[in-house]
């Protein structure tokens, strides 16, 4: 702990488990699509399901998918403001098995194949991603993050490697179609990959899609609704 | 960090108390101290326009059963309290129900003990009409008196019960408003230790599981009593049970606590009739919208 832990952060109310860390998960998945989704649908586990509507954690989990700040107002708005925005969405109570009571499963539509993303709220605004399209992983959202399609092939994951001009802080992978030779990767890195880095990246003959989802902290950029 | 380590530095380099804290987050944490310093003036800022914002206010909270307090303690005026301290219990009360509607908050300790700081805050800003710099080192030294008890103990209701959020909370605002009224570090100490004894053992049992009651009403009466800490430690009186010793209790007395009284709504109030019952109406509410 540090005194600005103790004396922040600015966020907003009512709870920093079920709604701060609601509103960084959606954020999570905003900027992994690099956009707001066309379709949200929500699967919540346990405390999160039982008690989602007493806390907001629907409305700041829809802001964050919209990528608004942790102290955004407009999170309370956030309904309306994603009718507006042509943004559909739905909310379920859903087992989730053995994992944190404070977990939510989001699926996030652009076009048809949605995009799965499972994530813990951990305490203190705290969070952790723990599977993003059926491979386990354990990311804190505070670090940049690498997810990428691939084939898999001998010496794939070395080419990848090669390219990035950060330091790895951890990497997961899993083949996730055999038949057609597809893995998913996934690098967390210690700072921001260079724009020349990531084209490389993108640019490699075994990458089959590339997604750079900034870190959590990264300051934001505009306003989410009606400003701080 | 400890309280007699932040005193003993604050002696040893003729520093004031609440440089001394940051020069020891400095050596703990590698933070610069003028950067920690605007970060929690920031803090404060935000604090203080919000207090001004919401102050008096009716509020729509999620669960409908808070939300028409601030204004009912506004609009009766002053009573038994001094102007003082029915600004600070205004306030407080004010930002806790804006928290319950979704506003923003500073969570200072915690989101759920967000409105006893404001409380004493923005009364010295109102009231005595302090300008911000020099509210400014209260606020560090209250962060300071907060991060002792997240080293040695917690500052979340999941793991200690409220002692350890509204509890610490009073603790960190008595102790602020001890120092900026020209308390030394024992007159600090003891007004922190005295409101904190004073809520040792105090449970988490939020009715449903929500942020508002008994919360937001507690914050309030927490404000109270914070003040009434301040001003015994500045008449002096010394609390027999040094802060660092308090703190210590109030650990092993967290760790003693059964879960149901650990914000779980599985004791306490939440288990009242009255509590059950507000909770299915609120259930049902929510399933027709
Ligand atoms: S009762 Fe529990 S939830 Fe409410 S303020 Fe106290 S610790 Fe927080």
């Amino acid at each position: 702990m540090s005194l600005l832990d103790v004396g922040g952060p600015v966020m907003i109310g009512p709870s920093s488990s079920h709604t701060l860390g609601a509103l960084r998960i959606g954020r999570f998945g905003n900027y992994f699509l690099g956009k707001t989704p066309d379709k949200a649908e929500f699967f919540l586990h346990q405390s999160f399901g039982q008690t989602y509507m007493g806390h907001g954690t629907d409305r700041a989990l829809l802001g964050g998918v919209m990528g608004f700040g942790d102290a955004d107002r407009a999170v309370k708005n956030a309904f309306a403001l994603a009718l507006s925005r042509g943004l559909d969405f739905s909310f379920q109570q859903e087992d989730l098995g053995e994992v944190h009571p404070n977990t939510v499963k989001m699926l996030l539509y652009d076009g048809a194949m949605p995009q799965e993303i499972w994530a813990s709220s951990v305490g203190a605004g705290m969070i952790r991603i723990i599977k993003i399209n059926g491979v386990d992983c354990d990311l804190s959202g505070a670090y940049p993050t690498l997810i990428l399609v691939n084939k898999d092939t001998p010496r794939a994951l070395g080419m990848i490697l090669e390219k990035i001009d950060a330091n790895v802080a951890n990497l997961y992978l899993r083949r996730i179609n055999k038949l057609l030779a597809k893995a998913l990767t996934i690098v967390e890195l210690d700072s921001d990959l260079t724009l020349r880095s990531l084209l490389e990246i993108k640019s490699l003959s075994v990458i089959q899609e590339a997604y750079y989802v900034k870190s959590l902290s990264a300051p934001i950029q505009g306003k989410g609704g009606e400003g701080r | 960090m400890t309280f007699n380590g932040i005193k003993q530095m604050a002696s040893e380099t003729k520093l004031p108390l609440h440089e001394a804290a940051l020069v020891a987050e400095l050596s703990e944490t590698g933070n610069n101290p003028e950067e920690t310093r605007a970060q929690l003036g920031e803090f404060l800022r935000v604090i203080l326009e919000e207090s001004e914002k919401q102050y008096g206010k009716v509020q729509e909270t999620l669960t409908g059963l808070t939300g028409t307090n601030a204004k009912k303690v506004y609009d009766r005026g002053v009573l038994y309290h001094s102007p003082f301290t029915h600004v600070a219990i205004v306030a407080s009360l004010s930002i806790c129900e804006s928290n319950a509607s979704m506003g923003r908050v500073v969570a200072c300790p915690t989101a759920g003990a967000s409105g006893v700081i404001p409380g004493v805050f923005y009364a010295l800003a109102k009231e005595n009409e302090i300008p911000f710099d020099h509210l400014l080192p209260g606020y560090i030294l209250a962060s300071a008196i907060g991060n002792v008890i997240a080293t040695k103990a917690t500052l979340a209701g999941a793991a200690g019960g409220c002692q350890a959020e509204i509890g610490s909370a009073a603790a960190m605002a008595a102790g602020a408003l001890a120092y900026l009224s020209g308390g030394d570090a024992e007159m600090v100490d003891s007004a922190a230790a005295l409101v904190l004894k004073s809520l040792l053992g105090l449970v988490c049992d939020p009715v449903g599981g929500f942020v508002e009651v008994p919360c937001v009403k507690r914050n309030a009466i927490a404000v109270t009593a914070a003040i009434s800490a301040a001003e015994l430690a500045l008449s002096g009186v010394s609390s027999v049970i040094p802060f660092d010793e308090t703190v210590d209790a109030m650990r092993r007395i967290g760790r003693t606590l059964p879960m149901e009284l650990r914000e779980t709504g599985l004791g306490g109030l939440a288990t009242t009739p009255t509590a059950k019952k507000a909770v299915d109406r609120i259930l049902t509410r929510f399933q027709k919208s």
